[in-house]
């Protein structure tokens, strides 16, 4: 894990991931793509490092999996990592963002509250469509870019945060989100948005950047990570590695699986075995055994198959195992413990 | 106990004219909605089914292969108690040029069709779909009324777009109001019409500060196109807010039951929570709550715990207490000792969803509720969806 120490306290560490300062994270809805990005962005975290975790719908996904009160638009401390690290947590909220926006690079007065009492900010925010998306996705541009000290520029002061990790939105929105700013630069051909715009399109497309997908081994979800790769790579963006999440244990042996699939165990073994530890073993018992036995041999097969679809994908490929008492904030830990061990952070 | 969703009771009911299916992402939304509209069009009804963005192999079993807009027949479904089933996907642009097409004067309509703003609002951005689904239920609502004797269709099951807050298109006609009424769309669309100066001269000297600062953020050349784009949508916009709050009235009406869809994982039940909670503040009605892909077992008879017993006692007499148990591999009772180990990790994972779905009912009690069991496999056809609309209806 550790390689070692570079000058500056900055560890020298050999992950999949290296130079990659904006991870985003997305999957299908359902695959626990929140818990993933809090797991990553904990992982990052390791080694005194600081990690900003952000989400951009609303949801306080973030606050829910650490368990802590509900985040606002601005940065707040939510979890320590193991040895040192520390991981920020934002809500990023457009109408927030786009007073920022403004106050920062127009120095706005009093246009600023004119805009606000004409309705002209809930317009941006609320009514047109995309504009929202570019308001999001530019904060997170911002963060990215931010240094620790304000007054330096450029290379010679550390940047705000080590790595920031954007719960993104589901797959099946990913890529017009991320892409937003390359339609919003065909709108606006010239001018500052244009020129905004061109900069946050260079950053998410650049190599500082990966898309991560999250799936588990069901149909839909890894059919939507093929989509979703194929859309990502279609409009640019750099894709990252692939997270099997809620991976289960096997519990039957090959063996045992082949013949449950083939119904080809004997009832009156079982039976007979059943009797011997005073289980009664009616017929309905057995059947009910035999026919769990089935269904779950049918599961590993898809399991299987979808496994291989997604080996096909050659991405680097993490596995997360079923925490089975649900998630919480140990939970995320576990999972973080695990991403670190297969080389994502 | 909550009450048990009669789901035949809803959809046999020719009283309930609109089904809405709502929930998280990657809850099954989309399936609920298609399964529901199969067994109501079996059981006699006319029933078009709106899907937004349905898995590939779900929209193929329905037999939708490309978005065309346009809600086609169903094939190879029993249509022998005389219902029939139309199923659509939303195609928001398409949606939304047929509104410009059908509302603005035929200069006006290519001119707003060819605004690079309007382009980009239509076809790309997210927030489109909310607006676009309401549109395309009112218009589905407006054709299956034109002939009150002969409806084309007596049912409409939506599902809802995958938003990032879910009932987003619940909020699209009351912000469409909001702007219209407000003063940012009259000094957005006054410079662009005659007299429209003078117009403005009613506002106070903000409006100069603002419209600069709109040119300083935007550049000259987008603000122009967007208030071309305000401008020429101005005409139809009064019967885009007229349709929307129509719409609206619809979904809060007797005729239409909300199901708000989750499965047996504590986030979607909290979204579910929210959903439940919003559609109440909102006075819409709720029929019930669906959960699925819940786990249940084959063999209830036997407890988790007293089967892991039994396994170990297997492993001990087999071994002796030594070496030989091996806790699945080996040995004759092996075969058994697996299956217990199965049905105790199935019962302990049917036993946390029985708990989570206890627990959403202690804390909305009163609200019907059908769980539809786990699947091994993804639907694909017909008969899969039929196997799901039984299931919902607790067969």
């Amino acid at each position: 894990m550790a390689a070692g120490a570079a000058p500056g306290g900055a560890e020298v560490r050999d992950t999949d991931w290296d130079g990659v300062r904006l991870h985003i994270v997305t999957g299908k809805g359902g695959t626990g793509k929140t818990t993933v990005a809090a797991a990553l962005a904990l992982a990052l975290a390791g080694q005194g490092r600081r990690v900003l975790l952000a989400e951009v719908e609303g949801r306080q996904g973030i606050s829910q999996t650490f368990d802590v009160a509900p985040l606002a638009s601005t940065e707040a401390r939510i979890a320590h990592a193991p040895r040192g690290g520390e991981v920020f947590g934002l809500s990023v909220d457009a109408k927030a963002a786009l007073l920022e926006y403004l106050h920062m690079y127009y120095k706005l007065g009093r246009a600023g509250g004119l805009l606000e009492k004409f309705g002209a900010i809930d317009f941006a925010t609320t009514i047109a469509p995309g504009v929202r998306d570019v308001l999001l996705i530019g904060k997170v541009y911002e963060a990215v870019r931010r240094r620790r000290d304000p007054r330096a520029r450029g290379r010679g002061s550390a940047p705000a945060y080590d790595a920031i990790v954007l719960d993104a939105p589901p797959s099946g929105r990913v890529a017009r989100f991320l892409n937003v700013n390359h339609e919003v630069a065909d709108l606006a051909r010239v001018g500052p948005i244009r020129s905004q715009a061109n900069s946050i399109t260079a950053m998410l497309k650049s190599p500082q950047t990966a898309v991560h997908l999250v799936t588990l081994l069901e149909e839909m979800p890894v059919q939507e990570t093929v989509d979703t790769i194929a859309d990502l790579r279609a409009v640019g963006m750099p894709v990252g590695g692939v997270v099997v999440n809620q991976v289960r244990e096997p519990i039957l042996t090959p063996a045992l699986l082949k013949a449950a699939a083939r119904e080809t165990i004997s009832r009156e073994d079982v039976a007979a075995d059943l009797t011997r530890v005073s289980v009664r073993a009616t017929d309905t018992l057995v059947d009910g055994l035999l026919a769990e036995a089935r269904d779950h041999a049918e599961r590993v097969a898809l399991e299987h198959d979808e496994a291989k679809v997604i080996a096909g994908l050659r991405r680097p490929t993490y596995r997360l195992p079923t925490l089975p008492e649900g998630v919480d904030a140990n939970g995320i830990r576990e999972m973080a413990e695990t991403l670190v061990a297969q080389g994502m952070a | 106990m909550a009450p048990v969703l009669d789901v035949d009771a809803l959809i046999g009911d020719p009283q309930t004219r609109i089904v809405v299916c709502c929930g998280a992402g990657g809850v099954g939304k989309t399936t609920t909605a298609a399964a529901l509209g199969l067994r109501a069009a079996e059981s006699g009804r006319r029933v078009v089914v709106l899907t937004i963005d349905p898995a590939r192999r779900l929209a193929q079993s329905l037999g939708l292969t490309a978005l065309d807009n346009t809600p086609k027949a169903v094939k190879d479904i029993d249509d022998t108690g005389g219902g029939s089933l139309d199923a659509m996907m939303l195609d928001m642009k398409r949606t939304f040029d047929d509104v410009v097409l059908a509302h603005a004067a035929p200069d006006k309509a290519q001119q707003i069709l060819d605004n690079p703003f309007y382009q980009a609002v239509s076809s790309s951005f997210a927030g489109t779909q909310e607006y676009m689904a309401m549109e395309k239920l009112g218009q589905l609502r407006l054709e299956a009324d034109r002939d009150p004797d002969n409806p084309r269709w007596d049912l409409i099951v939506v599902d809802t777009p995958p938003s990032r807050s879910a009932l987003d298109f619940l909020d699209a006609p009351k912000r469409l109001g909001s702007f219209l009424d407000g003063r940012f769309i009259r000094l957005l669309a006054a410079p662009a019409r005659v007299g429209g100066r003078a117009y403005l001269r009613v506002f106070s000297a903000g409006v100069n500060v603002v419209t600069t600062t709109l040119s300083k953020v935007l550049g000259g050349q987008m603000l122009n196109d967007v208030q071309t784009f305000v401008a020429a949508l101005d005409t139809m916009f009064g019967g885009f807010r007229e349709r929307a709050d129509h719409t609206y009235a619809l979904l809060k009406d007797g005729g239409t039951a909300f199901l708000v869809v989750a499965t047996a994982e504590r986030d979607a039940l909290r979204e579910a929570s929210y959903f439940v909670d919003r559609l109440d503040e909102e006075g819409m009605p709720l029929a019930g709550l669906v959960v699925n892909r819940v786990y249940r077992v084959s063999a209830p008879g036997l407890s988790a715990a007293r089967a892991l017993s039994a396994a170990e006692q297997l492993a001990d007499d087999e071994g002796g207490g030594s070496s030989g148990g091996s806790p699945d591999g080996s040995g004759s009772t092996a075969i058994t000792r697996g299956l217990l180990r199965l049905h105790a990790a199935q019962a302990e994972v049917a036993a946390r969803h029985q708990k989570l779905a206890k627990r959403f009912i202690a804390g909305h009690p009163g609200i019907p509720m059908v769980e539809v069991p786990a699947a091994a496999q993804d639907i694909h056809d017909l008969v899969g969806l039929r196997a799901v609309g039984n299931a919902l209806a607790g067969h």
